[in-house]
């Protein structure tokens, strides 16, 4: 158990690419961070230098107060989950388990008795006694887990463990991390580029962009309250309605088609507008209204989502609740209400 | 690939076993020759079975010792071409692995150049560098030993490549997963990297071992007591184009004799073997 403190964090790779460009994060005690972003932003760099996989640029990572630059990754007292497993493919599960306490001078006894615990927890008793190769990709992933579980460590780390998942295993592991990382309480970085799988994790998620912090906060104050139009673009699906603002005067326009009637401020360069927040219909009181032609109809099961062009050549995207009796072709009209909107300035800051 | 054609599996197994024939017919000349007399054999036709003199013959040559080759017995020389082939063999593997350890998993300064120069001695066979070599052999006093048999022959950039290869084929989450473990980097050769590539080492320890088994340039150059000799020189002087009387039937033992361990290495260690050229466990 231990908290994790990032200052200033930088990494700049030989030949001159800067993945991390100065990063500080405080992890709390027990708590599971993911990081999120798209790809090439640096996630794996930031986990992989907690981990001591990859050498600090500048700046301080410590774990449990305790500065560890310059600690090989045993000494760090941290467990890691690979997203392809990386287990030892010539040993048993059973050995695969109990290789780094061996190494750590555990004694057998206690080993044993770990390796007990966390098979129970992970239900792989049954395998124990074969190799990784004789397992399918969930159970493979599960030991990877139980690795990291029996070295009762400070701090996991997981490195889009699920990536190599099928949807449905997928959906089924992330509930058990969930579960598994709530039950020790061991302070966690996850790191994936699936918002979804970002929002059902996270205690708090950093979406990173470019080697920096764009946003930190809970799951729910990053989607109602997005710091930057980056951030309202990529959590969310469908993503957020982004549509370019004007100033014309004491006015706003937006030349991707739209109409606002709210009073939106000189500053703002960017309208966002989630899916949801879109109704199909004119009503008296919106504060946003657009005629749209409706392109596709994507149904997803339980909602469907609609994708319309506006005269004007803009896009918009809204979502309506099961089977749509809306055809593609068909002309129609959304609004939306004052406070569904999102304000950006020239920056891609929120505004207000 | 399952295929059902009778036919098609008829002409394959007429192919197979004639080629097999062509392949056995002369080891077992060979092996009827050696049990028979110098009469029979010089007075031809040769017989196509076994004669009554195996017990004379290989007894003669295992323990009697043969005049053409300094009065040295079979069975010194079976031991000193096993000692060789094995050196050589575990020699290379040994270095090889530990070159290629180096080369792929650690970064230090002049990596490249190392690697380079390796690389270069791929041109430079034992034929290329015989004379500079055997002038440090004779300067270090080593003629008429094992390590001058053996020694020059170990280096070798071809296993080192085939190491390098397999390495590189370990994905680096394996070595970092290692490293989180706690392995530093013996235990990480010893504990996850040998066991690995015991397949190949199999594979190459055959390759290996019939090499240094057929060596003849170097140990005739490099040997000049005949107790130091090694079965493929001793069968080489026993055949002697001006002297009417080589000693056939001896020849023929001696043949089968330097045939056998090689034979033993591949059957002993086939099943590793096919293992390592066909399998990549994973
Ligand atoms: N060993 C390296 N040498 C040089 N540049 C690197 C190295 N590893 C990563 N980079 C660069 O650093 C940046 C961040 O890489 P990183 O692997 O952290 O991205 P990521 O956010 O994990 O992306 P993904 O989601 O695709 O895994 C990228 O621009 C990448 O090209
Ligand atoms: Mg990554």
């Amino acid at each position: 158990m231990a908290s994790i403190t990032l200052s200033d964090v930088r990494k700049v790779y030989p030949g001159g690419v800067e993945a991390v460009r100065g990063v500080s994060l405080d992890i709390a005690d027990g708590e599971m961070v993911v990081l999120v972003g798209p790809s090439g932003c640096g996630k794996s760099t930031l986990l992989r230098m907690i981990a001591g996989l990859e050498t600090i640029s500048a700046g301080t990572v410590a774990i449990g107060g305790r500065v560890v630059n310059e600690l090989e990754p045993a000494a760090r007292d941290i467990a890691m989950v690979f997203q392809n497993y990386a287990l030892y493919p010539h040993m048993s599960v059973r050995q695969n388990l109990a290789y780094g306490l061996k190494n750590r001078g555990t004694p057998a006894a206690e080993i044993a008795r770990r390796i007990d615990a966390a098979a129970a927890i992970l239900e792989i008793a049954p395998f124990l006694d074969r190799r990784p190769g004789q397992l399918s990709g969930g159970q493979r992933q599960r030991v990877a887990m139980g690795r990291a579980i029996v070295r009762e460590p400070a701090a996991f780390l997981f490195d889009e463990p699920l990536s190599n998942l099928d949807a449905k295993l997928r959906v089924q592991m992330r509930v058990e991390i969930r579960r598994l990382q709530r039950s020790l309480a061991t302070t966690s970085v996850y790191v994936t580029h699936d918002q979804l799988e970002a929002m059902t994790l996270a205690d708090r998620l950093v979406v990173l962009n470019g080697g920096r912090i764009e946003q930190v906060g809970t799951p729910i104050e990053l989607y109602e309250k997005p710091a930057t139009s980056f951030v309202a673009a990529f959590i969310g699906s469908p993503a957020m309605n982004l549509l370019p603002a004007v100033r014309n005067g004491e006015a706003v326009t937006l030349p991707g088609g739209g109409k606002v009637a709210a009073a939106l401020g000189p500053e703002v360069a960017t309208l966002g507008i989630r899916p949801e927040d879109l109704v199909p219909g004119r009503r008296d009181d919106a504060a946003f209204t657009a005629e749209l032609t409706v392109a596709a109809v994507e149904l997803v099961g339980a909602e469907s989502y609609v994708h319309g062009t506006t005269p004007e050549g803009g896009e918009l995207v809204f979502r309506v609740a099961g089977r749509s009796a809306i055809a593609p072709g068909e002309g129609m009209m959304v609004s939306a209400s004052a406070e569904a909107l999102h304000r950006f300035g020239t920056e891609g800051r929120r505004l207000g | 690939m399952q295929e059902n054609r009778p036919l098609a599996g008829l002409v394959a197994h007429l192919v197979l076993v004639l080629g097999v024939l062509i392949v056995a017919f002369p080891i077992w000349y060979t092996f009827v020759a050696s049990t028979h007399s110098l009469q029979t054999i010089l007075s031809p036709p040769l017989p196509l079975v076994p004669g009554d003199r195996f017990l004379d013959n290989y007894g003669e040559a295992l323990v009697g010792g043969i005049g053409q080759i300094g009065g040295v017995g079979i069975g010194r020389l079976l031991f000193n071409t096993a000692v060789m082939a094995t050196a050589i063999a575990v020699g290379k593997i040994v270095i090889s692995i530990l070159s290629a350890y180096a080369i792929v998993f650690f970064r230090f300064p002049g990596r490249m150049v190392f690697f380079w120069l390796i690389f270069i001695t791929l041109m430079l066979p034992v034929e290329v560098r015989i004379l500079p070599t055997y002038k440090v052999m004779v300067d270090l006093g080593l003629i008429d030993t094992y390590t001058g048999l053996t020694l020059p022959l170990m280096a070798s950039a071809t296993a080192t490549f085939l190491f390098r290869q397999f390495f590189l084929t370990i994905p680096p989450e394996l070595v970092e997963a290692a490293r989180i473990d706690g392995a530093g980097p013996m235990k990480f050769l010893r504990d996850i990297l040998l066991p690995l590539s015991k397949t190949n080492i199999a594979a190459l320890f055959v390759i290996l071992f019939i090499y240094g088994w057929t060596q003849y340039l170097w140990p005739l150059l490099i040997t000049s007591d005949s107790r130091m000799s090694t079965i493929v020189i001793a069968l080489r002087k026993m055949v002697s184009f001006t002297d009417a009387d080589t000693p056939w039937h001896l020849v023929m033992v001696v043949a089968i004799l330097a045939i056998l361990p090689p034979v033993m290495v591949v059957v002993l260690m086939q099943r590793w073997f096919v293992k390592g050229l066909v399998e990549t466990e994973k």
